[in-house]
């Protein structure tokens, strides 16, 4: 039978106008796998190296009860990186490929991971805008059109939202407290307040993927809207706490319906892309350090299994 | 280094007695007992099940969606296999 690939691209597309999900084994164009790859790894990248700014303050935090909260938080990014590994593995990439396109900085992770988290307070902020603007964002990826993709975000979003609700609870205590802890928050979101803006990616009309991404569905907003309803939602957040959003230019638009804020320094958001930020080396030099010194670990445990695989066959056999 | 992957695992979880194992996910491990603990740890954080099942990956055998048109199709005219096929009076209730 002759491929027609002009009728596959078009049936292709057919279903995802239906609204059809596209799965692991179903034709697709070769550009649709290799976006996916690229997005579902970034994805997953930035969930596994987000573990360490915050994993830095878990034998630091201030009490138990924020303790464990911390810990089972860094575990569930563990696990969300896993679950959107798998997911890329469906498309034909295997996981040893991830990593390497990671520690080689062939592959990227969210550029807000490569900011220092240097009081309590940044642990706070970071469950607050950075869990938040992550949610929009998987939020609208559960209905994303390839279907490993979008299960994993629905598993994601179920357990994100205590992940936003723990930090804005530090937030709020912090506030409810003394004058300098007050301060500690501010400052924090100070300093995260931008770098979240940038989490959504650059503008639309410098964002050349976008069209065809939202042809095929991988996206079903541009970065522009969801940076939008994020400020929407974070404005009366950061009302509640008591605390300034670090933008003079931030004001309800009536017209609008939305708020209009300040121009964003895309200079600082390409730096920090391109491996200029200020914890860029640190953070990819501590995944590549555990993943050298771990490989004794994956080899023994490969040693073993073949080791026992091979004693039952010996004992089938006698 | 000529160390090898660790293999692909499926894993399945049965999320209270009396429902069936569904399809959760996947995970690598080195070996069965090894699935089974990293399955624990990634799926089932928050009460998701009372039972885990984990299977090779390289052990399903699936059908090709090239071929669902010869496998599934022929259902589509059968009609006469669904209750709503079979015309019955009004007045009988129940049935």
């Amino acid at each position: 039978m002759e491929l027609d690939i002009n009728k596959l691209e078009s049936d292709f597309q057919a279903r995802i106008d239906a609204g059809e999900n596209i799965e692991p084994k179903n034709w697709m164009p070769e550009k649709y796998r290799k976006t996916h790859i690229r997005q579902i790894s970034q994805h997953g990248h930035s969930e596994i190296v987000g573990m360490l700014p915050e994993g830095n303050w878990i034998t630091r935090a201030p009490n138990l009860r924020r303790k464990v909260g911390l810990l089972a938080k860094v575990q569930d990014e563990a696990g969300h990186g896993l679950y959107l590994y798998s997911a890329a593995e469906t498309l034909g990439i295997s996981r040893d490929e991830l990593f390497h396109q990671l520690h080689t900085g062939k592959a990227k992770y969210s550029s807000i991971f490569n900011y220092p988290t240097l009081s309590w307070a940044d642990i706070g902020a970071i469950g607050w805008l950075v869990d938040g603007a992550a949610i929009i964002n998987q939020v609208m990826l559960t209905r994303t059109s390839y279907g490993p993709y979008a299960r994993a975000m629905v598993r994601i979003c179920k357990e994100e939202s205590f992940h936003q609700r723990q930090g804005y609870e530090m937030m709020l205590t912090l506030c409810n407290g003394t004058p300098a802890q007050k301060a500690m928050a501010q400052d924090a979101l100070n300093r995260f307040w931008w770098p979240s803006l940038m989490m959504f990616g650059p503008r639309d009309e410098e964002s050349p993927h976008t069209e065809q991404a939202m042809q095929w569905k991988i996206k079903l907003k541009t970065n522009d809207e969801l940076r939008q309803q994020f400020v929407d939602i974070a404005v009366p957040q950061a009302e509640i706490l008591g605390l300034t959003i670090p933008d003079p230019d931030l004001k309800w638009n009536e017209e609008r319906g939305h708020y209009d804020f300040g121009p964003i320094d895309w200079d600082e958001f390409w730096q920090v892309v391109k491996g200029n930020g200020r914890c860029n080396k640190e953070r990819l030099g501590a995944r590549v350090k555990a993943w050298d010194e771990g490989e004794w670990v994956r080899d023994a445990a490969m040693a073993y299994s073949e080791k026992k695989d091979a004693k039952k066959e010996a004992k089938k056999a006698s | 280094m000529t160390k090898k992957e660790w293999p692909i695992w499926e894993v399945f979880i049965r999320s209270k007695n009396g429902l069936e194992h569904r399809h959760a996910g996947s995970l690598h491990a080195a070996d069965a007992e090894m699935a089974l603990e990293n399955a624990r740890d990634v799926y089932t954080r928050r009460q998701e099940g009372v039972s885990l099942w984990v299977v090779e990956s390289k052990h399903i055998v699936a059908t090709n969606p090239a071929e669902n048109g010869e496998i599934f199709e022929p259902a589509a005219d059968k009609a006469y296999r669904h209750p709503t096929f079979y015309v019955l009076p009004e007045e009988l209730k129940h049935m």
